[in-house]
C-alpha cells in the first residue's frame, strides 16, 4: 500500500481534464500551472501579512469553484476576503450560509456535484458543523476546511485553544496543523493535491491556531499570482460524481440501514476501514509535497519537546533559553495529526529519556496520542499546557522543564 | 446525460443485470411526452421499494419519477426517513447525507452544477419527509427559499415520524395522540405552504397523491418554474397507514377523505402573477408541440 517513493524525483502529474498553461476558466490573468512548478520553481516574492490575508492569497491560487462563508471569530476576516476574491472573479460562486451546519452541508452538496470547495470555521462553529465531517469522509468528498482554532467552552471564549483539533481526529478527515503563515499558505494549496488524489479522496482540515496565526503578521513567500492550480477533476474519484453524467446504477438491493445482518455490518465496517486506509495512503503524496510528516531538531538529546502548531514556535524559543543555561533539548514538530506519524515519532524519540508535550488546551490530548504509540511511555510528560486562551510564554515552558528535571527555578512559575 | 451514456458495450451486454438492460432498452429518458401513464408500460425509474405494503409514499414516488421533465439531467437530494429507504432503488443520481440538511445540500449542489454545466439545465429536486422538512431541517428549508435557490422542494407529509415509529411531528394535526404526544399534540399543524409563499417560493402546491394527473402537472410546473424563477414547494399527503391504524388497501380512501371539501388537504395552489403567465405560455407551447408531433406521425403513417 505505502511503497517507498523517491520523493526528490517524484513528479506530480498535471491533470488530464485541462492543459497545463491554459488560461483559467475564472480569471483570465491566471494560467493552470503544474503543481510541482508552482511549488518549487515559480518566481516568488516575500510578503508581510496576517494569517487571514495568507488564506486569501492561497485561495487566489487554488482555483476553487465555490466557497461558503459564515462569520465566527477568528476566521471571519479570511472568509470575507474570499468573498472579495469572488467579486474579483477568482471563483464560480460564493455565499453566506445560515450557520455552520448549513455551510458544511452546502459545501457537501457542491462537492457531490463535482466542485472544488473551500470554507473556514472556528471553535463553536466547528462543533456546530460536526455531524457533517464524518459524512464528508464517508462520502469521499475532498472538501477543504481551514480551521482557525479557538476555545469551545462556557463561559464564552474566543481565545486560542486547540481542543477542536482533538475532536476532528476520528472524523476520517486528513488533519494538518500549521505552525506558521508559510505552512498555512503552502498547505492550503498542497492540501488540495493530496485530498483529491484518487487513492485518498478525503476531506482535509488545515488547522491553525486562532489569533496567533490568523491575526499576527508574518513573512510569507508567495509565488506569482499569475499561476493557479489546475481544476479539480471530479471523475478521478473512487465514487461517482452526482451530476447524472454517468449511469445511475442501482446501488444496492436493500439499504444497509434496513438490515441487521452480517453483510450489512461488514459493508459498514469495511467502508470505515477503507476511509482510514485512505488516510494512511495519503502519506506518500503528503511527503512528496510537504516533506516528512515530522521535523526533527537535535532529537539525540535526552530531553525532547514534541508539539504541533504555534506550540512548536514557543518550544523553539524555550529551547534557545534553556540552551543559554547549558541545557540541551531536542524538538519535534508534528505537521500532520491525521495521518498520525507514529513510526516517525517512535523512531525520533528512541533515545529520549524525558519527553515534554507543550499544548494550548486543557486536555493534553497530543500527549495522550503520543503515549498511545511509543514504547516506554512513562517518558512522556503531559505538559506544560495552558487553557482558556492563556499564552504559554517560552519562559514558562523552560521553567516547567527545569522543574520536572528537579532543577531550581525562579519567578512566577516557581510558586507552582 | 445523454442516452448514449447508459448504453452497454455489446461484449458485456449479457452479463449486465436485467434491470439495467431494461433501463437501456425501455426507460423514458429523453422522452418529452413522459408522464405517469408510462407506469407499467415502460421501464420505471424505480425498482422494488422497501416500504410497507400499500404505502401511499410508494405510489407518490412512482408518479414523481415518471413525471420528471428530464430525469437524464435530474439529481435528487433526500434525507433520513422512509424516503431514504427507496432512493437506493432509483435510476437517477440521488444524495443522502444527513437528517435535515437536504435543502442546504441541494443549494450547494445546484450552484456547483450551474458552474460546471452552464449550458445544460440540471434539475435538482429535494424529496424529504415532514420531520426533515419542517422540524429538524426547517432552518435550511426556509433559508434556501430566502436565498432564492433554484430548485424544487417536495415534502412527503405523513403527519408524523414514520420511520422511527410514529412520533409527533410539526405537521401532525392538533390533538392527535402519538408517541411523544401522549396527551395529544398541543399545537396546530405547521402551515408550511403559507410559510413557503411568504418565504419566496414562486410556486406552491399542497395536495394528496390520489390523482396522478394532478401530481404530474404540479411536479412539472414546479420544476419548470424552479428553473426560471427560483424556489418551488410541493407538499404531498402520503398518510402513514401503519401509524394511523389503516389497512394496506385504505391509503387511497384516506387521501380522498382528507382532500374532500373541508378536509385539510383540499388542493391548494399558489403562484405569482409572473409564474401564471409563464405557465400559460408553457402550456400553449406544449399543446402546439403535441399537435405538431401528432400531425407528423400521421403524415409519416400515410406516406
Amino acid at each position: 500500500m505505502n511503497k517507498p517513493v523517491d520523493f526528490q524525483k517524484r513528479e506530480l502529474k498535471g491533470y488530464s481534464n485541462v492543459q497545463i498553461g491554459e488560461k483559467s476558466k475564472y480569471k483570465d490573468t491566471q494560467t493552470y500551472t503544474d503543481p510541482s512548478f508552482l511549488f518549487n520553481e515559480a518566481e516568488a516574492t516575500p510578503a508581510f501579512m496576517t494569517g487571514s490575508e495568507v488564506i486569501r492569497e492561497a485561495i487566489k491560487r487554488a482555483n476553487i469553484d465555490l466557497s461558503v462563508a459564515y462569520p465566527i471569530t477568528p476566521q471571519s476576516e479570511a472568509a470575507a476576503l474570499i468573498g472579495e476574491l469572488y467579486a474579483e472573479g477568482y471563483m464560480g460562486d460564493y455565499f453566506r450560509g445560515e450557520n455552520e451546519f448549513g455551510v458544511m452541508s452546502q459545501c457537501a452538496g457542491a462537492a457531490f456535484g463535482g466542485a472544488r470547495v473551500f470554507t473556514t470555521t472556528a471553535g463553536p462553529g466547528t462543533l456546530r458543523a460536526f455531524e457533517n465531517f464524518p459524512m464528508w469522509s464517508g462520502a469521499r468528498l475532498p472538501i477543504q476546511v481551514c480551521v482557525t482554532m479557538r476555545g469551545v467552552n462556557s463561559p464564552l471564549s474566543i481565545q486560542p485553544d486547540t481542543m477542536e483539533a482533538y475532536f476532528l481526529l476520528e472524523t476520517g478527515m486528513l488533519v494538518w496543523h500549521a505552525e506558521t503563515a508559510q505552512d498555512l499558505f503552502d498547505w492550503i494549496l498542497k492540501g488540495y493535491i493530496v485530498a483529491e488524489m484518487p487513492d485518498v479522496h478525503l476531506p482535509i482540515a488545515v488547522c491553525c491556531d486562532g489569533f496567533f496565526v490568523t491575526h499576527t503578521k508574518d513573512t510569507v513567500v508567495l509565488p506569482d499570482e499569475k499561476y493557479c492550480l489546475p481544476p479539480y477533476d471530479p471523475y478521478r474519484s473512487p465514487v461517482p460524481c452526482m451530476d447524472m453524467e454517468c449511469p445511475p446504477v442501482r446501488m444496492m438491493r436493500d439499504p444497509f440501514v434496513m438490515k441487521s445482518n452480517y453483510i450489512s455490518y461488514m459493508t459498514q465496517a469495511s467502508w470505515q476501514l477503507e476511509v482510514r486506509a485512505a488516510i494512511e495512503r495519503s502519506r506518500k503524496h503528503t511527503k512528496a509535497l510537504i516533506g516528512d510528516l515530522i521535523e526533527c531538531e537535535n532529537t539525540d538529546n535526552e530531553i525532547v519537546m514534541i508539539a504541533s502548531g504555534t506550540a512548536v514556535s514557543q518550544s523553539r524559543e524555550a529551547i534557545r533559553l534553556l540552551g543559554l543555561e547549558g541545557i540541551n533539548v531536542g524538538l519535534i514538530k508534528i505537521k500532520t495529526l491525521r495521518p498520525f506519524p507514529h513510526e516517525e515519532i517512535t523512531e525520533a524519540l528512541k533515545n529520549a529519556k524525558k519527553i515534554f508535550v507543550p499544548e494550548f488546551n486543557v486536555a493534553g490530548w497530543l500527549a495522550r496520542e503520543i503515549r498511545a504509540v511509543i514504547p516506554n511511555n512513562e517518558r512522556v510528560v503531559c505538559g506544560p499546557h495552558v487553557a482558556g486562551g492563556m499564552t504559554m510564554p517560552s519562559e514558562v515552558i523552560a521553567d516547567e522543564i527545569k522543574k520536572a528535571m528537579g532543577m531550581k527555578v525562579s519567578g512566577m512559575t516557581a510558586r507552582g | 446525460m445523454s442516452k448514449e451514456k447508459i448504453k452497454i458495450s455489446e461484449a458485456l451486454y449479457d452479463i449486465m443485470p436485467p434491470e439495467y438492460q431494461d433501463m437501456v432498452e425501455d426507460a423514458t429518458y429523453g422522452n418529452q411526452d413522459r408522464g405517469w401513464k408510462d407506469i407499467g408500460e415502460s421501464k420505471e425509474l424505480i425498482e422494488q421499494h422497501s416500504l410497507c405494503a400499500g404505502c401511499p409514499e410508494s405510489i407518490a414516488f412512482r408518479y414523481i419519477l415518471a413525471s420528471l421533465p428530464a430525469p437524464e439531467d435530474t439529481v435528487f437530494v433526500g434525507s433520513t426517513g422512509c424516503t431514504s429507504l427507496v432512493f437506493p432503488h432509483v435510476a437517477v443520481h440521488n444524495i443522502h447525507s444527513l437528517f435535515g440538511n437536504q435543502n442546504a445540500v441541494a443549494s450547494g449542489l445546484k450552484r456547483a452544477l450551474k458552474i460546471r454545466f452552464p449550458d445544460v439545465e440540471k434539475d435538482v429536486v429535494v424529496l424529504a419527509g415532514d420531520g426533515a422538512t419542517v422540524d429538524i431541517g426547517l432552518d435550511y428549508t426556509m433559508q434556501s427559499w430566502f436565498r432564492g435557490e433554484k430548485f424544487t422542494t417536495i415534502c412527503f407529509d405523513n403527519e408524523l415520524y414514520a420511520n422511527t415509529g410514529g412520533q409527533e411531528s410539526g405537521l401532525m394535526q392538533k390533538g392527535f395522540v402519538a408517541k411523544m404526544a401522549p396527551v395529544g399534540k398541543l399545537f396546530d399543524k405547521v402551515r408550511l405552504p403559507e410559510i413557503a409563499r411568504e418565504s419566496g417560493c414562486h410556486y406552491v402546491a399542497c395536495m394528496t397523491v390520489s390523482k396522478p394527473n394532478r401530481v404530474e402537472k404540479v411536479l412539472k410546473n414546479a420544476i419548470l418554474v424552479a428553473r426560471e424563477f427560483g424556489p418551488t414547494y410541493i407538499q404531498l399527503y402520503t398518510p402513514c397507514i401503519l401509524e394511523i391504524g389503516k389497512q394496506s388497501m385504505e391509503g387511497l380512501d384516506e387521501m380522498k377523505d382528507s382532500e374532500a371539501i373541508g378536509g385539510r388537504f383540499v388542493f391548494k395552489e399558489y403562484m405569482t402573477d409572473e409564474v401564471k403567465e409563464f405557465l400559460k405560455q408553457k402550456d400553449a407551447e406544449e399543446k402546439d408541440r403535441k399537435k405538431a408531433a401528432k400531425l407528423a406521425a400521421k403524415a409519416a403513417a400515410t406516406a
